[in-house]
């Protein structure tokens, strides 16, 4: 009990909402941008443009099937050898948007698939151009069946920028790590500490998405 | 490129085998226990039911290495000795039967409700129409998804390179360390993965559109 209320000093729990900051910031960065293009992506797959969308879909299949930690490692130790030396931070955020906005597009393809093919036919034959019906009717539909699965998807981003401590990024994880490795007896406060933190940020999200569904559906 | 297969193919095939080798465990393990939570998740007993959303909320909302980490470097310290391998493992099972539980649990609720009425009406006990009836059917529904676990699970296993699991990670980082040519070993190291993972998908999408 008592290593408990030493472990949860202001200087240790400031410290760890420290790296908590770092992992939001860089949450966040990464969601924004592989929401973006993810998007671009899921949909040139789905419009089935000659050569480019086999193509770009290759790329995907390609990147998703990776472990995003070796992508992780790929921009941080690999990209220097190309000349370009990004911090922790931004190969962090790099190596996440490149990861996730596959995984993403992969989700709005599906979303788009599942779609009634009547809702493009309809909108076609009430005189709209064909990229006018995908924006005006087939995504706003889409977006509605994509997000349980695009949240539980920020969720894992959430959880992975942990992977990240491998490369020195500061946060929760890392910071966590910094502290029980000054104190033994800091080890098990420490892990319940990041489990709790962990949890609420994601588990919020989870909570979020499911009345979001509820008000759309 | 092929002079990193050429130099250290060893170290890469160490490596290899031992990724599939720890996702394979962990996929047994996961989906004994990612069965039993859905299972208790659908049945009557309300006390069953809460024990199992309380695991499957609780290890889909914590990193995958903050549960691998746990049990690396807290049970040895209260426990047991264990390797960095056998704490991969662990962690990886406990991380993943969540996911599958959730996974099954749509597939068993995926099952038309008359099929346990019927089977319980003929005088089969809940276990025994769980056991003969529901699970068989429900687990054609779950084969894609599930497929798609072990995908998840083997890109996963790559958190042993925390623990010193000598996996393919971490042995890829023991040879762009000691080679120094970084981008050619992480391109060797990424196809090695792609060899398991990307077959695997196209399977899961191909059964996927069989089946629907």
């Amino acid at each position: 009990m008592k290593d408990f209320i030493n472990a949860y000093s202001w200087i240790n729990i400031h410290y760890l909402l420290q790296g908590l900051w770092i992992t939001v910031v860089v949450s966040l960065a990464s969601i924004a941008g592989s929401y973006v293009i993810g998007s671009v992506l899921g949909i040139i797959r789905y419009v089935n443009i000659k050569v480019i969308s086999p193509l770009v879909g290759l790329v995907i299949d390609i990147i998703r099937n990776l472990p995003l930690l070796l992508i992780i490692f790929f921009t941080y130790f690999g990209l220097p050898n190309l000349g370009f030396r990004p911090s922790s931070v931004w190969a962090t955020i790099l190596a996440m948007v490149v990861f996730e906005s596959t995984m993403i597009a992969e989700i709005v393809r599906s979303g788009i698939i599942a779609v009634d093919p009547g809702q493009m036919e309809g909108a076609r034959a009430n005189g709209l151009t064909y990229v006018q019906a995908l924006r005006k009717i087939i995504l706003p539909q889409a977006m509605k069946k994509m997000i349980p699965a695009l949240v539980s998807q920020f969720i894992s981003l959430i959880k992975d920028t942990s992977l990240a401590t491998i490369i020195v990024l500061p946060d929760l994880m890392h910071n966590a790590q910094i502290v029980y490795g000054q104190n033994s007896t800091y080890i098990l406060p420490m892990f319940l500490m990041l489990a709790i933190m962990y949890f609420i940020v994601c588990y919020a999200l989870s909570l979020v998405s499911r009345s979001l569904e509820k008000r759309m559906g | 490129m092929i002079a990193i297969f050429h130099n250290y193919g060893g170290l890469l095939l160490q490596g290899f085998g031992q990724t599939l080798l720890c996702s394979v465990i962990a996929l047994f393990f996961s989906l004994i226990i990612g069965s039993m939570f859905a299972i208790f998740e659908t049945t009557p007993i309300k006390f069953l039911r809460v024990i199992a959303r309380i695991y499957i909320e609780v290890f889909r909302n914590i990193p995958l290495l903050v549960i691998t980490m746990f049990f690396f470097v807290v049970i040895p310290m209260f426990v047991a000795k264990i390797s960095g391998f056998a704490a991969g493992t662990i962690g990886l099972t406990i991380y993943t039967s969540a996911f599958i539980a959730e996974t099954v649990r749509a597939g068993i609720q995926s099952v038309d409700p008359g099929q346990m009425e019927g089977a319980r009406a003929n005088g089969l006990s809940f276990w025994q129409a769980m056991r003969y009836i529901v699970l068989p059917q429900a687990f054609r529904y779950v084969i894609p998804p599930l497929g798609n676990q072990f995908i998840n699970l083997v890109k996963n296993s790559s958190v042993l390179a925390f623990v010193a699991g000598f996996d393919l990670m971490y042995q890829g980082n023991v040879i762009a360390s000691d080679s120094l040519s970084t981008m050619s070993t992480y391109v060797c190291i990424g196809i090695l993965y792609l060899i398991i993972t990307l077959p695997l998908s196209y399977w899961m999408r191909y059964l996927e559109k069989k089946l629907a």
